[in-house]
């Protein structure tokens, strides 16, 4: 089944291309570790996905490009065309003079209906090149005017258009310290519309994977750029095919579906994000070895203790012990910053996969009680390796880690919108004081919602707690590596 | 991409215009090698076969053949608009494109406003159709004037209002160079009163600029030309004020290495919406980004480098220094001290090598030495833009909506004040048809409430940084 994108705006577009460009690398990359046919049928299953193909053999990436100035659409062309290796169809772009502006009004209110029967045209036109649908991965930031608001306009169409389809968003969460200074208040109504009309949110932090190429990547100065491929590497970490239930050279079918079904059991709890081990530059890649054992360990303790890389995780966070009373302040401080866990999906590929244990992803205490962990956690795998990382294994976890974030940019915009400021950018194209409120109030009904997920039920797993202390003591006795 | 229209206005509007579109055209040279007329030129510029009499010459792709500016000349002498015919950009400007009169408007607001407004009008809606018609997709007029005046000042606001109703979708970005303390025309402050309830009500966003603080970058800038401190040579055509390299040697008048700033100023600002680069930034942002409240929309501006040393290869140290530039006193086209007002949002506009970490390194850096108002304290907005300027590697422009406005309005108001008091000079205005005493009293309410409105966000300054409490939601 076909994935169909849709990027939108100059991060969607700059993002865009980078995703199809690091799926393209990795299909055709010469160290798969693994057989011939496998690797052919992994080729396959990608491209089945991800591009269609033209009658020269190029293959044309499965997008539709919008964006309402022409720059950067028209760089995202020809750097894919330059890359002789696949490019986006001409024919594909949809693309205006003027900009939105910053204006989430603008890109929902104006540019919205007044394109809309063009855009869902071309978007038609890619769906009708796929054999079956999966769904719509939709490429958008929050913090701008085209991406958010036509975004949201768009992907509220598509529910109404493609009702049976799926539709995941990848939102791209902006800087603290301003990119753009309305920008809380395009996230706050990006967020209250998408809630409503997508069926899951992808997020990545732009302070988070900041970080990872200083940290990890050892980048000196870096660029959008740099970011984008990093985020490209994680998207395709989950998106490359991964074996279904029979086995090699089988590959699961629906990657949308099968998303959704094993991490948005609630509709109600549908921000998801992606964690990568190991992620480092090339140059580091060729010096380092890696047990899943150390690996899995690693991504579990960046789960529960919310790091996003595997540098500078707080080992002293543990999981919080049902029918036990909290011991003393410092228990107490680690529950409170432990991150609990609706439902999580590791993707492990390369060497040895079978090998790997994954034990401590199955342990109850991880997730809320009104799931258990066989329904709450799943695994899928592929001996073949990912973009020359011999193992590498991706965590995809629904859980409490926005909760901050989310937090963060509602009261700077809720002060900001107290004050008044700006306001009248956006009530000039329709979008009214009270369009603001009913955002807000969405958003902290989900942050109510969430705080649920703290609320945990004590001693329901009473064999489990005698069962857990040898294991709550060893946990003390550890050290960090 | 859009297109902009330059209305340049009166002496000083005219004698900046031409600075500025000197240096589009080097800029444009500098970028585009190959002479193709693509959208970045497009956006200034038209391609005109000048072959074809008449209008249908505009040639939208394909080789530049002639240039035209996107450009009305409107002045009431004729001095400057000739000279700029006869000279070296003769052929850039569409003689079409102009509005002379002769007797100028002796430094009267009233009849650069009343006078010449009404005789004029039509003549000026027709350019100004014209030059919109050429236009693929218009989204920005930019005004050139002076406050100090008669033509720039009066007739150079008169424009305002009909533009805004002829063309209302289209920005106003208005670049008025207000007249210092010092200024030779005696009726200077009525003049920039009149015209600043103008532009309070008129203008989408404007870039007060004042003589003084041109003329100060200019003595900094020949101090470290002739100390020759480091020891090190500068480029000759990184200067800010320079135009060597331009289209034709001439002696540099006096005020042209001032208006070279200025004209600096305007290209940088429209560069990203031109230029490509990794985080875009257009003129309907700068407006959405940097006018939290309608009436505040006058924005502190500062350029740096004003120089570059010879060596190309810019450590990171030096690229932190631009940054630190930007934010002093000395870089400012307006004499103001933002550091110690209230900021209420800041844009940086970065043009050549430089990515985003750079950006975040820098702000995080500069941050707590500047005080930004309580509810936007991360008020940044930012771009960047891989095209350097002519002579540069990088460049910034710091844009600042900043209380520190203020103090410069109340001494225009005073200055007006003294002056009004003793009724000095009065009857040339009252004597014009539709001038009244109310007139004068209107423009000093309406700039006393915009004072008043900066005061009450000033008020804020000492008060804690609180967050509201948040809405509750009955569950």
């Amino acid at each position: 089944m076909s994935v169909v994108t849709v990027q939108l705006g100059q991060c969607g577009n700059q993002i865009g291309f980078e995703v199809f460009d690091a799926l393209y690398s990795d299909s055709h990359c010469p160290q798969g570790l693994c057989s011939k046919r496998e690797n052919e049928a992994y080729q396959a299953s990608s491209k089945e996905r991800f591009f269609s193909e033209e009658e020269n053999g190029v293959p044309i990436a499965r997008a539709v490009l919008v964006d309402m100035e022409p720059k950067v659409i028209n760089q995202t062309l020809s750097k894919a065309a330059q890359s002789g290796q696949w490019k986006y169809a001409q024919h594909s772009c949809f693309c205006q003079k003027e900009g939105s502006g910053n204006n989430w009004a603008y890109g929902y209110s104006v540019h919205g209906p007044r394109h809309e029967e063009s855009i869902m045209n071309l978007i038609q036109k890619e769906v009708e090149k796929c054999d079956s649908l999966s769904g719509f991965f939709i490429i958008m930031s929050m913090a701008g005017g085209t991406g958010s608001g036509l975004g949201a306009f768009v992907t509220q169409n598509l529910q109404d258009q493609y009702s049976n389809s799926l539709k995941m968003n990848q939102i791209i969460w902006p800087y603290g310290t301003g990119e753009v200074i309305v920008q809380n208040y395009n996230s706050v109504l990006t967020l209250s519309h998408l809630y409503r009309s997508s069926d899951a949110l992808l997020v990545h932090e732009n302070d988070a994977v900041h970080k990872i190429c200083a940290k990890l990547m050892n980048i000196k100065q870096i660029s959008f750029s740099d970011i984008n491929q990093v985020l490209a590497h994680q998207l395709g970490s989950v998106f490359q095919p991964t074996y279904s239930v029979e086995g090699s050279c089988h590959y699961r079918r629906n990657p949308l579906g099968d998303l959704m079904e094993n991490l948005v059991p609630h509709p109600e709890f549908k921000m998801l994000g992606i964690r990568n081990i190991p992620q480092m530059s090339e140059n580091s890649l060729t010096y380092s070895t890696f047990t899943w054992a150390g690996l899995l360990k690693h991504l579990r303790q960046m789960l529960i203790s919310n790091s996003k890389m595997e540098e500078g995780i707080n080992w002293q966070i543990r999981p919080p012990l049902p029918g036990l009373p909290t011991l003393g302040k410092v228990s107490l401080n680690r529950e409170l910053h432990f991150n609990t866990s609706i439902a999580n999906l590791v993707i492990l590929r390369g060497k040895d996969v079978h090998s790997a244990d994954l034990g401590g992803f199955k342990d109850p205490a991880l997730y809320t009680s009104w799931l258990e962990p066989i329904d709450a956690f799943n695994v899928w795998k592929t001996q073949r390796a990912f973009s020359k990382y011999e193992k590498s294994a991706a965590l995809v976890s629904n859980s409490q880690f926005l909760l901050k974030p989310l937090d963060t940019i509602v009261g700077k915009a809720w002060n900001m919108f107290a004050s008044k400021a700006y306001i009248h950018q956006y009530t000039k194209f329709g979008i009214e004081e009270e369009d603001f409120l009913d955002s807000f109030t969405l958003l902290e009904q989900i942050f109510h919602l969430k705080q649920l997920f703290k609320k945990r039920s004590q001693g329901s797993l009473g064999g489990a707690a005698v069962w857990r202390l040898p294991l709550a003591q060893g946990a003390i006795l550890e050290t960090q590596d | 991409m859009t297109q902009s229209v330059v209305v340049q206005v009166g002496q000083c509007g005219n004698q900046i215009g031409c600075c500025f579109w000197d240096l589009a055209l080097r800029e444009h040279a500098a970028v585009n090698q190959q002479g193709i007329y693509d959208e970045a030129i497009s956006s200034f510029f038209r391609n005109v076969d000048t072959r074809v009499v008449g209008d249908g010459g505009s040639i939208s792709k394909g080789k530049i053949c002639s240039l035209k500016a996107r450009a009305v000349l409107i002045d009431m002498e004729e001095g400057v608009v000739n000279e700029i015919l006869q000279g070296p950009l003769r052929d850039v400007f569409d003689s079409k494109q102009l509005i002379t009169d002769i007797s100028g408007s002796g430094n009267n607001w009233a009849v650069g406003h009343k006078v010449f407004g009404s005789l004029y009008r039509e003549q000026i809606l027709e350019k100004l159709r014209k030059s919109a018609e050429h236009c693929d997709c218009l989204q920005c007029f930019f005004i050139i004037h002076s406050m100090g005046g008669g033509t720039g000042s009066g007739l150079g606001t008169f424009l305002l209002k009909v533009l805004e109703d002829e063309f209302p979708e289209v920005y106003r970005f208005v670049t008025s160079v207000y007249p210092s303390a010092e200024d030779d025309v005696i009726t200077s402050p009525y003049n920039s009163i009149l015209a600043m309830k103008e532009l309070n009500e008129h203008a989408d966003c404007v870039l007060p600029i004042d003589n003084q603080s041109l003329f100060d970058i200019i003595s900094k800038i020949d101090l470290m030309v002739n100390s020759g401190k480091l020891g090190t040579t500068i480029k000759a055509k990184s200067l800010v004020t320079s135009s060597a390299g331009a289209v034709k040697k001439r002696h540099q008048k006096p005020f042209d290495a001032m208006n070279n700033i200025v004209a600096n100023l305007l290209l940088n600002l429209t560069s990203s919406a031109r230029f490509e680069g990794s985080l875009n930034m257009d003129l309907n942002e700068i407006s959405m980004n940097l006018v939290p409240f309608p009436q505040l929309h006058y924005l502190v501006s500062s350029l740096t480098p004003l120089y570059t040393l010879a060596d190309v290869n810019i450590p990171t140290r030096r690229l932190d220094q631009m940054f630190s530039d930007a934010f002093s006193k000395d870089h400012q086209l307006i004499r103001a001290d933002p550091k110690h007002s209230l900021y209420l949002a800041c844009a940086l506009m970065v043009r050549g090598n430089v990515q985003v970490s750079d950006l975040r390194r820098n702000i995080e850096r500069l941050k707590p030495s500047l005080r930004f108002i309580s509810w936007n304290q991360e008020g940044w907005k930012t771009s960047l833009c891989s095209v350097p300027p002519v002579g540069h590697s990088h460049s910034l422009l710091a844009l600042a909506n900043n209380t520190c406005v203020k103090p410069t309005f109340m001494e225009l108001r005073d200055r007006f004040t003294r002056l009004y008091k003793k009724k000095a000079h009065l009857h040339h205005y009252l004597q014009i048809e539709g001038m009244e005493e109310s007139c004068f009293m209107e423009a000093v309410s309406s700039l006393s409430r915009l004072i008043e409105e900066y005061n009450q966000l000033d008020a804020t300054k000492s008060m804690p940084v609180e967050d509201l409490p948040r809405l509750s939601i009955a569950m």
